[in-house]
């Protein structure tokens, strides 16, 4: 039983090439051992940093979401402001209330994964009684960017244990899982790869810290489903449906995997 | 649902000294040369012209062709002599308009 502790990379571009630095043996035969094998758990969860997708994109884009006045998404929080404005104010309020929700968004109930997408929609169908609004219409992605808004800076903090955690697991199952006929998994590119090149552009890890995103490819908005049905097209594997409940799990697993990480929404990636 | 453009203009301003005007559009930008799902070619709409004036006198305009990214954004500089209400219009293929204005004050 070896315990390693992975030199952080504060400078590094590769995530890859983590330099085993040193092993703990020293402390397995001590009454400490546990204790220490805890921590060091910890370090190596620590150790391995995680890089948001704002790093791995060049300075221009990086420059268009510093500055919200260049950033186009705000032109969907403002339409965001206004779907607020007309239904969600009555019980919610200000939308300044909302902060911190996006940080810990997706969360299990019911037995399903609810991402900030399919609770809103919830909320309009099941309480307001109005109709749910299409999931990838300017109306969505403006609510949703804006609620987002609201955490910006915020660490992401998903509930990860008790009911969420068997959704976690098999998120993460899913994330390990070769598929398509490329035969690849999401691990595969985001974790072993991060950081390499891919036509020209660098492998980000992978992280959805800045979601609904504005994506100049897409030259507008999306939201993460999106940009995961653009994964999954892109190995070639069968897309899941938007309410497909292994999508869900996808989705926490990958917010507790970036857990830590500040929310950026709404982001602007290339 | 019109959207109101991202706006970036100082509301103070010295006399003769240049600033910058920044303004993003929510505009698609259609090309012209795309195809829709059943082949047939999806119209152009750009905008195709950008003015701003100044109590009526022309500071800054743009005639726009296709290959600009959807969701435009200009930035220019002007210079002011005295006080005035900027005006920034545009017009799109459809024949859409729109407009903002801005008071500007000069010390």
């Amino acid at each position: 039983m070896f315990f390693f502790e992975k030199k952080n990379q504060k400078t590094s571009i590769r995530l890859g090439s983590a330099q085993w630095m040193k092993f703990f043996c020293f402390f397995l035969f001590t009454k400490r051992r546990l204790l220490f094998a805890v921590c060091c758990l910890g370090l190596l969860g620590a150790g391995e940093e995680k890089r948001s997708g704002y790093e791995d994109a060049g300075p221009q884009v990086r420059a268009m979401q510093d500055d919200d006045l260049a950033n186009p998404a705000f032109l969907w929080v403002q339409q965001g402001a206004a779907v607020w404005g007309q239904g969600c104010a009555g019980c919610h309020g200000a939308v300044e209330g909302m902060r911190g929700v996006a940080a810990r968004y997706p969360v299990v109930e019911g037995g399903r994964v609810l991402n900030l997408e399919q609770r809103v929609n919830q909320c309009r169908v099941e309480r307001q009684g109005v109709a749910a609004l299409a999931p990838e219409g300017d109306a969505m992605l403006g609510v949703t960017a804006l609620v987002g808004l609201q955490s910006r800076g915020m660490a992401i903090a998903v509930e990860v244990e008790g009911a969420a955690a068997a959704h976690v697991a098999r998120g993460e199952a899913f994330f390990r899982l070769r598929q398509g006929q490329l035969n690849l998994s999401c691990a595969q590119c985001h974790e072993q790869l991060a950081g390499q090149s891919l036509a020209g552009a660098r492998i980000p890890q992978g992280h959805a810290n800045g979601y609904p995103i504005y994506r100049l490819e897409w030259q507008g908005m999306g939201s993460l489903f999106r940009r995961l049905r653009a994964c999954l097209v892109g190995v070639r594997a069968e897309v899941l449906a938007r309410d497909e409940g292994l999508l869900g799990d996808l989705e926490l697993f990958r917010a507790a995997r970036g857990a830590g990480l500040k929310v950026e929404t709404p982001g602007v990636r290339p | 649902m019109a959207v109101r453009p991202l706006l970036n203009v100082p509301r103070e301003v010295r006399a003769g000294v240049a600033f910058e005007v920044r303004i993003l559009i929510q505009h698609v930008m259609e090309t012209g040369f795309r195809r829709d799902a059943v082949g047939m070619v999806v119209a152009q709409d750009i905008i195709n012209r950008f003015e701003c004036l100044v109590d009526g006198e022309e500071v800054f305009s743009a005639t726009l062709h296709p290959a600009i990214s959807a969701n435009p954004y200009l930035a220019f500089s002007a210079r002011l002599a005295r006080s005035g209400t900027m005006v920034l219009r545009w017009v799109d293929d459809r024949g859409m308009e729109g407009e903002e204005r801005v008071d500007i004050k000069v010390s």
